[in-house]
């Protein structure tokens, strides 16, 4: 499929994938739409401008990879795949069933285009600089990205990666925070609070980018700049919203882990029409 | 006899490995001078990464390396590795099927004098159980060394238990190592002694001396927990009809356990446990710890005895 350049077929491509959360999710009835539907303007970017992925061979070697560290939003993931051709938009219905191959977090044995298995919290961001890693030792100029929670930040393994990914300087890593401010518990803030997340990340030897998460304008540039820092690694802190683009799923955390049933998918889909 | 560690084993044959696959990398959190992956550093600088004192990172970027190409060896003490890095381990290794082969040293009680905050006696236990996981226990410097050439040819995670303490050197260059293949060292009809690790010399003794004493023991080098032998180990069953298992690890969920499950489904006889007796260690020395833990050829020999003792008929 070919990379898309205009921003109003991004943000048509962005309200599909909201449609294929939401409906899938309803049919699987459990998961997870708040983070699902906070990183669709990331995603979609990423699959859809700036990744070199090839739906045929799902494996390229010279691919770039995405990592979705928050693995708990495979549906997001799933959605965008299948809207880039790695596998059916019929299949998406098939999330979380008995035999399917879309499991609740992305199996990377099962799905094409999932290039990490990840579920448990802080494990995709090691797996991510591992695979930075290799890339540099092998002289190849693919990139990695990846994407993380700002409850997910919490967890020790994260900080273990982020001062290896600085030490090695691996400027073919870019991460997204997407910060929308909730976790399971609650705001973030009162559960945990990991602020201020800039000055850490900078501290930690990373170059920080601050945009709106929804903006397709602000995420292009930060990938532009992100590209152009040698030496470090790049952190993109994408403010968000957390179950964006549905009204009654914006900023509640009790919306991170419960399907819509059929008539909350229904209004779902009227507003995404 | 001369003796070398397992480590000292590892660390060398790395070196050889790196020389003839330029696709392995080497990892380890700080303890590099320890776990002998230095000797690959220095060789291979730009193919070994440290991490730092991060375990959960190393066996993750250990698996992110695999998953873009690598044969990665991550290398700390095995208590860290199996026990920090557990979920590491089943997540982003064994679930994902990842080539990464967790190289971990000073396992079991002889680590010594650093007590037992450092003695891993449950690693072999919690590895086995992992799915996808296979698990290689060598018995000495040779058989270290085709272990790690064997792990490096296998697709797929594989755990290599190493000790800190010399051992002495079993095997001559034709001893034929394979995953999953279990070796008789010795024939015997009374009993069969199953040993892996350093117990397998242990074994050995037991043997002659039980032969002095007019009793057949064979001896059996477990040296693959996992996929375990069973062919070997049912026919030792069905023929000696008494077994003895020696492992330097808790009784409960390492070599013990899994020659029980494989005789309790198919040839039961009586079975004698020799190893670690669900306690934890403290400090000493090597030979101390083992006489201390009944870890001996002596405990062999009298589990022998009673197993003999068992037998119906
Ligand atoms: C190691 C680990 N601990 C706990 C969980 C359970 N869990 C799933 S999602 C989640 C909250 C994540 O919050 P955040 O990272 O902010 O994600 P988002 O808001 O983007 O959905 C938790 C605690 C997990 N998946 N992994
Ligand atoms: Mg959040």
């Amino acid at each position: 499929m070919e990379q898309i350049s205009n921003e109003k077929k991004l943000q048509e491509m962005a309200r599909q994938i909201r449609r294929n959360i939401i409906t899938m999710l309803a049919e699987a009835g459990s998961g997870h739409p708040g983070g699902s539907l906070s990183a669709v303007e990331i995603l979609t970017t990423l699959y859809f401008q700036e990744m070199r992925v090839d739906p045929a061979n799902p494996r390229w070697p010279e691919r770039d990879r995405f990592v979705l560290g928050k693995g708990h939003a495979a549906p997001v993931l799933y959605a965008t795949l299948a809207e880039k051709g790695f596998f059916s938009r019929e299949e998406l219905l098939t999330l979380r069933k008995i035999n399917s191959r879309l499991q609740g977090h992305p199996d990377m044995k099962k799905v094409p285009g999932v290039d990490m298995s990840t579920g448990s919290l802080g494990q995709g961001f090691s797996a991510s600089v591992g695979m930075a890693l290799a890339g540099k030792m092998d002289k190849k100029d693919y990139r990695v990205y990846l994407l993380l929670g700002d409850g997910e930040i919490q967890e020790g393994q994260v900080w273990e990666a982020a001062m290896a990914a600085a030490h090695y300087k691996l400027d073919n890593l870019t991460a997204f925070l997407d910060h929308n401010g909730l976790q399971i518990d609650g705001p973030v803030q009162e559960v945990m609070s990991p602020e201020p997340v800039v000055d850490k990340f900078k501290a930690f030897g990373w170059h920080v980018e601050q945009i709106d998460g929804h903006s397709f304008a602000q995420i292009t540039k930060a990938l532009e700049i992100a590209k152009t820092i040698k030496g470090k690694p790049t952190m993109i802190i994408a403010e968000t919203v957390k179950g964006k683009g549905v009204s009654f799923m914006e900023n509640e955390a009790g919306w991170h882990g419960a399907a819509p049933k059929k008539d909350q998918a229904a209004q779902a889909l009227e507003e995404l029409a | 006899m001369e003796k070398v560690a397992t480590r000292d084993a590892y660390g060398k044959a790395l070196v050889k490995l790196g020389e003839q696959m330029p696709q392995v990398v080497v990892l380890d959190a700080d303890l590099s001078k320890s776990t002998k992956t230095h000797d690959f550093k220095k060789v291979f600088p730009e193919r070994f990464i440290n991490v730092g004192i991060a375990e959960q990172n190393l066996l993750g970027i250990a698996a992110g390396m695999a998953a873009s190409g690598k044969i990665a060896f991550a290398s700390t003490f095995a208590v860290f590795a199996t026990g920090r890095a557990f979920e590491q381990i089943r997540n982003s290794i064994a679930y994902t099927e990842l080539n990464v082969k967790i190289a971990a040293t000073h396992a079991g009680l002889t680590v010594g004098e650093d007590g037992a905050s450092h003695q891993a006696i449950v690693d072999m236990a919690v590895m086995r159980a992992l799915p996808n996981m296979t698990v290689i226990v060598p018995a000495d410097a040779t058989e270290t060394e085709k272990a790690v050439f064997a792990a490096a040819a296998h697709d797929g995670p594989v755990y290599l238990r190493l000790g800190r303490a010399p051992v002495p050197i079993l095997f001559d260059d034709d001893y034929k190592f394979e995953i999953g293949k279990a070796v008789v060292l010795r024939d015997g009809k009374d009993v069969a002694l199953l040993a892996c690790g350093i117990m397998v010399n242990e074994a050995m003794k037991a043997a002659e001396e039980l032969a002095r004493e007019g009793i057949s023991a064979r001896v059996i080098n477990v040296s693959t927990l996992k996929p375990i032998d069973k062919g070997t180990i049912i026919k030792a069953a069905l023929e000696t009809g008494a077994l003895v298992t020696a492992e330097e690890h808790n009784i409960i969920g390492g070599l013990g356990s899994a020659v029980a499950e494989v005789i309790v489904e198919n040839a039961p006889v009586p079975l004698e446990r020799v190893g670690v007796r669900d306690t934890f260690g403290e400090s000493g020395k090597p030979e101390e710890l083992l006489e201390k833990y009944g870890l001996t050829v002596k405990d062999i020999r009298e589990a022998a005895y009673k197993v003999i003792k068992r037998k119906k008929g």
